[in-house]
């Protein structure tokens, strides 16, 4: 009997359903792919490098079982992570060597850290005898990167690979996502290490990426949203990160919300849904943010409150009660105070919500809504797409493109007028379409996460469209869509101007055009020398072919259309002022 | 109102985490008063006590912010009045002053010093307390020729606080009890959400 008991304690408790293997001798650089491979990664974007070398030596002999995408610049590397992880929902890993591999990385770890972006990324760094010796190409990533990932960590010991790869990508995916970096020595990267198999990290004490619900809280919301004369809802990524879509809809649905988006929850709900009235902020649409002033309770979903969506904090929805939900107990009460916080992954507080709200028509509620609408479309929208003379406009190409994808496509926009005027005017009928920088506003971003998001949906329709400032940026990675033959198709939207910089200098700096005049090389000869089609339209009559011409196209082009030089977006809300106060004209 | 707030976070032992929870502070540009790394009471988990002068509001963003690390298991915040806390000092000051004048051991007995290390040259004293406490000596010893000082970051306890061995076993566990309150900081009062 008491042996019987020895032999139990003998046992680890709680025993983690590690999948045996005999024990093998691998190399640190061989355990990194292991990881990969039973983390279901097929991708990887990188860029090689010497103190990175030991892992693509290994990589050679995985090449059936990991793809890997050579870029042209690391940035370019990471922001095809991003794309990829936006479209595939999955978790975007990449490789960099050490000193300038790794720095080239920042651009878009901080990118991916504001816009929540799951991403595992690797990087080399030189034997750690020579950490803090200034050795060759070596750089304190660590450090450097610390601000702008959820986590990161150094190893030296190969035999720390497993379980912290393990962890990267737990971390990576879990909660509110975000990129995380492992740095890796050569020496680890070469050491033989006794390896026993790969087991998933599912816990790690001092991490809680979800709560268990608090149902008070659900209950108070409920109870509000059912007393609200005039509840309003606004969402974000959050509902596309938690694979809510489904679980937003039934309750907005049930409960007859008008709904707003955030530019990164755009995709979530289908455009021509009856109860989406559009987008928020700066550039949003007239009615959501002048009625962000009236209702009387704002529901947040999976949004954090950006400045550029509330404007003038302390004018911002003044009058109403806000219910606040989120996976991040960091936003609640960040910039704008929660009357009812429910904290928790929306996948889980929807549906407990849904079951609790009364079923109801905000019928002239909605109405007012459709108001403004008619008055935006009148004084904006009707000349932005629609127009019958002039210069081509953005929102006309948009409109076009609409009419030829119907909706169907994955829209991946860089940053500026182009951007604003995409997110605005672009039909989504299917979640993980819009792709974009928000919260940082990378110019450069959209080519580099256009190549990432076909890879990661390549049986949908890939469209980037960007301006000719921000595809200037990282033109580069044209010579990565030329090597992987992709099929990406590239609209440009030429101003011949940095656009958003003009519009500000035109309207708050007395046209004051101070180095906004930029100039672009012959885009269709340099996507020749890439081996990429393509064709320059400036002429109205031929838009429409024009644009059936790049869809239609097999394989990747390039469409450059000259859009008027000097128009503005419109509807705004300038920089300091009250989402009430946003400008028609 | 700005008022000097300790801050107590339980951590993982783990290279960077000091960075990361500094910086917490440096990109908001506040600085550290007073900072200290040490063991706690449960095993294997770091105390930090970080002292600061904010708002009650700025100070429970930071907090959120801190707990947001995934090497954080819990931060705390606390006015003066929640904890008892000490500070300590040394000073280094001439033998010749100490011995000759009476008046400099009247101060220092009246200031609770002690005796560290007695030399021909030069005598170190210690004393623990608050930081009124511990200037005040600074001021009367000045005179006198002050050659040293230095004192230390503050440690805290929290009076209300049953410590974190429980706790721990919480964030051990895979499911973790549903009574079991967290971020008490995060809203009015207690219980509010639980992890």
């Amino acid at each position: 009997m008491s042996t019987a008991i020895e032999t139990t304690q003998n046992e680890p408790k709680d025993a983690p359903a590690i999948i045996e293997v005999e024990a093998k001798e691998l190399t640190g650089s061989q355990a990194v792919l292991e990881a990969f491979i039973a983390e279901g990664v097929d991708t990887i974007f990188g860029y090689p490098g010497g103190a990175i070398m030991p892992i693509y030596d290994a990589l050679y002999d995985y090449n059936d079982q990991l793809k890997h995408i050579l870029v042209r610049h690391e940035q370019g590397g990471i922001h095809a992570g991003q794309g990829y992880a936006r479209s595939s929902g999955k978790v975007g890993v990449v490789f960099a060597t050490s000193g300038p591999g790794a720095t080239n990385l920042v651009t878009g770890l901080a990118d991916a850290m504001i816009d929540s972006t799951p991403l595992v990324c690797v990087t080399g760094q030189v034997f750690a005898h020579l950490l803090g010796t200034d050795a060759f190409q070596e750089t304190d990533v660590i450090n450097i990167t610390t601000p702008v990932t959820k986590w990161n960590y150094q190893i030296t010991d190969a035999t720390e690979i497993p379980s912290v790869l393990a962890k990267a990508f737990y971390i990576a995916k879990t909660g509110r996502p975000g990129p995380v970096l492992i740095d890796i020595t050569k020496n680890a990267q070469i050491q033989k290490i006794e390896y026993k198999g790969y087991t998933k990290c599912t816990h790690i004490r001092s991490y809680r990426p979800k709560p268990i619900v608090r149902k008070t809280y659900v209950e108070e919301a409920a109870k509000l949203i059912n007393e609200a004369k005039k509840p309003f809802v606004l969402f974000g990524q959050g509902v596309i990160l938690g694979n809510a879509e489904k679980e937003f809809k039934a309750f907005i649905e049930k409960a007859g919300l008008p709904s707003a988006w955030t530019l990164l929850g755009l995709s979530a709900l289908p455009t021509d849904h009856y109860l989406n009235t559009g987008m928020l902020g700066m550039h949003g649409n007239y009615g959501p943010n002048v009625l962000t002033n009236e209702c009387d309770v704002l529901i947040a979903v999976g949004m954090r409150f950006d400045d550029r969506v509330t404007g003038r904090l302390d004018k911002y929805a003044k009058q109403a009660k806000i219910i606040h939900l989120d996976i991040d107990p960091a936003e609640i009460d960040k910039n704008v105070k929660a009357a009812v916080p429910v904290w928790g992954d929306c996948k889980e507080t929807l549906p407990m919500l849904t079951r609790l709200v009364e079923a109801k028509q905000h019928t002239d509620w909605l109405a007012k809504f459709n108001e403004y609408k008619k008055q935006e479309e009148e004084q904006v929208i009707q000349a932005e797409l629609h127009p019958t003379s002039g210069e081509l406009t953005m929102g006309e190409v948009i409109h076009q493109l609409n009419e030829l994808t119907n909706g169907d496509a994955i829209i991946v926009t860089d940053v500026g007028q182009h951007q604003m005027v995409a997110c605005r005017y672009a039909r989504f009928n299917e979640t993980k379409s819009n792709i974009t920088s928000g919260g940082l506003g990378t110019m450069g971003f959209a080519l580099p996460a256009a190549i990432g998001a076909k890879f990661g949906a390549q049986h949908r329709t890939v469209v980037a469209v960007i301006g000719d400032g921000g595809f200037q940026m990282t033109l580069q990675e044209l010579g990565t869509i030329m090597q992987t033959k992709l099929n990406v198709k590239i609209l440009i939207l030429n101003n011949r101007f940095l656009g958003m910089v003009r519009q500000w200098q035109q309207l708050f700096n007395d046209k004051r055009y101070s180095f906004v005049d930029i100039q672009s090389p012959d885009y269709i000869m340099l996507a020749k020398a890439y081996g990429i089609e393509g064709q320059s339209v400036n002429d109205r009559i031929l838009l429409q072919s024009a644009l059936k011409t790049m869809l239609d196209h097999d394989g990747s082009y390039l469409l450059e259309v000259m859009v008027g030089k000097e128009n503005n977006v419109f509807p705004m809300v300038p920089q300091g002022c009250s989402v009430s106060e946003i400008r028609l004209k | 109102m700005k008022a000097e707030y300790t801050i107590t976070v339980y951590t993982e032992n783990q290279v960077g985490l000091l960075n990361r929870i500094a910086i917490i502070f440096s990109r908001r540009k506040i600085n550290i008063e007073s900072l200290n790394v040490s063991p706690s009471e449960a095993d294997g988990i770091h105390r930090f006590t970080v002292v600061i002068n904010e708002t009650e509001d700025v100070v429970r963003k930071l907090c959120r912010q801190i707990e947001k690390q995934v090497e954080v298991l819990k931060t705390y915040f606390n006015t003066n009045e929640e904890i008892i806390w000490q500070e300590m000092a040394l000073y280094k000051v001439s033998t010749d002053a100490v011995a000759e004048k009476l008046k400099v051991e009247r101060l220092l007995r009246e200031n609770g010093a002690r005796a560290v290390v007695i030399r021909k040259d030069y005598t170190i004293f210690e004393t623990t307390g608050h930081r009124e406490e511990t200037d005040k000596l600074v001021e009367v010893l000045a005179p006198y020729g002050l050659i040293e000082f230095v004192r230390s970051a503050r440690v805290a306890i929290i009076k209300a606080s049953k410590g974190f061995h429980e706790k721990l076993k919480e964030f051990e566990a895979v499911e973790p009890a549903a009574e079991l309150a967290e971020n008490e900081y995060l809203d009015k009062g207690d219980a509010v959400f639980t992890m």
